[in-house]
């Protein structure tokens, strides 16, 4: 099943330790995303599957066959670079034939999926353009369709869309994803943009300090983070400090004047996490007051000074009245919306 | 009274207009002065100079005739001298562009320390007096027993010794040596460009790594070493010590004659002729090369 694999995986440089220990199988068709801050290693472990670097421990296997016994130029992959990495002496179409002219595609043929790739990144026309008179969208797109023009078993974006605006880069992942539903190529995007990472990918996998924190599904490891790395840097949480009551029968988890049922198999000081969209304004839960409120369009962000330190709540903006700054409330959530982190860790 | 309110705005804008017309002349006029001082009146006499008359015994006399001039354009030793002086470099030139551009793609690939280090090594010769490098080489050629050939005679690579001394072969070796940091300078800076990952692209694509070099890193530093062919030739085109110390009496390139016009035979007019025909000759290479180095390129590096 698994078509790509990295098996425990590290690099070095020198005594510092740049990836460690990084296992993932991905399948044939799949989107994976490598997600962390920067200099969490995402990039290197790139590279190395690219061939740039050789790991310093671990194999890397495409169809069961050793890809770090193979030279770069063999391997076949189809990356597009953060600065897009075009020619600047070539035309578009001269860049997107560079790689076929490398494995001798007769000219007819070459000719035919040149003007097919840029057809399919909405370039057509534009063969004669020399990348300097692109935009950078344009140029990014090149650099797409010269990756897939040699319909390579994995492509690799490396961060492809940092250096779009706002709006170009959402239409553009919109387009690449559709695009690679279209050809089914197995992809690798290397982002630290959560949003990108969870709009795009089939499976994240968030890394931090070198290490994997957690390898699951978008809505998994949003909804169920694996660590108060995951669940900081995966969108906004709260992070509040509850204690288990041990005197009450049954076992009550309590924050503040908050307090629900504690689960089983759990002691001790825990945290609770709680992502600022499912806390509701109600008559009962922990005391807050409102200290800022800011209308962002489809929602509101408060930001709330509580019994338990501060709180930030998102409400849609559905209408209703919304409390107003300086105004006394109460917070709940449904026990269900919340994750427990132990001292131990994962509860 | 609603009048004078009107114009006075008017007024200061017309003020300022004239102010801002002149105050490029004003803060440019040190500059231009000390250009028209030093370069253009003394290129204008020179140039003037080079249709006085002379004369063994009544020295240089003001008029305005063609006899130098003449005497260059008919006298096959002087077309000889600067048909040298022109074979001397552009084998200078290339010999630079195909050791220098390597020699800076090697150096830019080097890593932190060793890189900073042989861009020392590289540039440090520029320290140097030029006359002290050239010195250096007639020591290293030195006639039939100078370092230079025992050492390729202890090779076996020659059998007798090889002249270098007063002939074009030496004078092209030593010039090179002398005009080598200009060029990798200028590949260097080209290199700067260079999207790190490019080489990483093309290898993904499929390239090896000659191919990589003609097809991808070539072709964008050919800026670079053409406007270092550029710096090296009109540098070697003109050079004085080195043709001097090398070439000697015995091998004379056009820098070298206008010396000796000056200075020996004291030939001040035809001296000057012999300077203002290698400074023409120069300036139409030059600048033709460059309309056509921008021509070529404009589209890829604007």
């Amino acid at each position: 099943m698994s078509f790509l694999e990295l098996d425990r995986v590290a690099k070095q440089f020198g005594p510092q330790t740049v990836v460690d220990d990084f296992s993932l199988t991905v399948g044939k068709g799949e989107f994976v995303s490598f997600l962390g801050p920067s200099g969490c290693g995402k990039t290197t472990t790139l590279q190395m599957i690219a061939g740039f670097l050789d790991p310093s421990r671990g194999a890397i296997r495409l169809e069961g066959r050793d890809l770090t016994a193979m030279q770069p130029a063999k391997r076949g992959l189809g990356v597009v670079f953060q600065s897009y990495a075009l020619f600047p002496h070539m035309t578009a179409a001269e860049n997107v034939a560079f790689g076929l002219e490398m494995r001798r595609v007769p000219r007819a043929e070459c000719r035919e999926r040149v003007r097919a790739a840029l057809e399919m990144v909405g370039l057509a026309g534009y063969e004669e353009r020399y990348p300097r008179r692109m935009s950078g969208g344009q140029q990014q797109r090149v650099a797409l369709a010269r990756a897939l023009v040699i319909r390579p078993s994995v492509l690799l974006l490396d961060e492809p869309l940092s250096n779009l605006d706002a709006k170009l880069r959402e239409d553009m992942q919109i387009e690449l994803r559709q695009i690679q539903r279209n050809l089914g190529t197995t992809t690798i995007l290397v982002t630290h943009d959560q949003n990108e990472a969870m709009s795009l990918s089939d499976r994240i996998v968030v890394m931090n300090q070198g290490c994997i924190e957690q390898i699951g599904t978008p809505q998994e490891t949003y909804e169920r983070p694996a660590s108060a790395f995951v669940s900081q840097f995966l969108g906004k949480t709260n992070d509040l400090a509850a204690t288990i009551d041990l005197s009450a029968t049954p076992r009550r988890l309590a924050a503040g004047s908050w307090s629900v049922p504690a689960p089983a198999g759990i002691a001790g000081p825990v945290t609770v996490s709680i992502r600022p969209e499912r806390i509701g304004f109600g008559d009962a839960g922990i005391a807050a007051k409102i200290v800022t409120r800011i209308f962002q369009g489809n929602h509101w962000l408060f930001q709330c000074e509580s019994e338990c330190g501060p709180v930030i709540v998102i409400r849609q903006n559905d209408g209703q009245p919304q409390p107003a700054e300086g105004e006394a409330v109460r917070l709940a959530w449904r026990p269900e919306d919340m994750s427990l982190r132990g001292a131990g860790g994962v509860a | 009274m609603s009048a004078a309110v009107d114009t006075a705005p008017a007024n200061i804008a017309a003020t300022a207009d004239t102010r801002d017309g002149r105050a490029p002349w004003a803060l440019t006029a040190p500059a231009l002065m000390l250009f028209v001082g030093v370069l253009v009146i003394p290129l204008a006499m020179t140039v003037m100079l080079s249709f006085h008359d002379w004369g063994q015994y009544k020295g240089i006399e003001p008029v305005f005739i063609l006899k130098n001039w003449r005497e260059i354009a008919t006298d096959p030793y002087y077309a000889e001298m600067f048909w040298r002086t022109f074979r001397i470099a552009l084998l200078t030139t290339l010999i630079t562009a195909m050791f220098g551009a390597p020699e800076a793609y090697i150096l830019n690939r080097m890593s932190g320390r060793w890189k900073s280090f042989f861009l020392l090594v590289i540039l440090g010769p520029l320290l140097i007096s030029v006359v002290a490098r050239t010195l250096g080489w007639a020591l290293l050629f030195g006639g039939n027993n100078g370092l230079v050939n025992k050492l390729l005679m202890s090779l076996g690579l020659i059998g007798s010794p090889l002249p270098f001394m007063f002939t074009e072969t030496g004078m092209v070796i030593a010039l090179a040596h002398v005009m080598m940091p200009f060029m990798v300078l200028s590949v260097w800076t080209a290199l700067q460009r260079l999207d790190p990952q490019i080489e990483n692209a093309a290898l993904s694509l499929g390239a090896g790594s000659f191919t990589i070099i003609r097809r991808i890193v070539l072709p964008q530093i050919m800026p670079g070493v053409l406007s270092g062919a550029i710096i090296v030739f009109s540098l070697s085109a003109s050079a004085f010590a080195t043709p001097a110390i090398i070439g000697g009496r015995r091998l004379k390139v056009a820098a070298t004659l206008a010396y000796d016009e000056f200075l020996n035979t004291l030939d001040w007019p035809l001296g000057a002729a012999v300077a203002v025909l290698l400074l023409v000759a120069l300036v139409l290479i030059v600048v033709g090369s460059n309309a056509l180095i921008e021509r070529r390129y404009a589209e890829v590096f604007r």
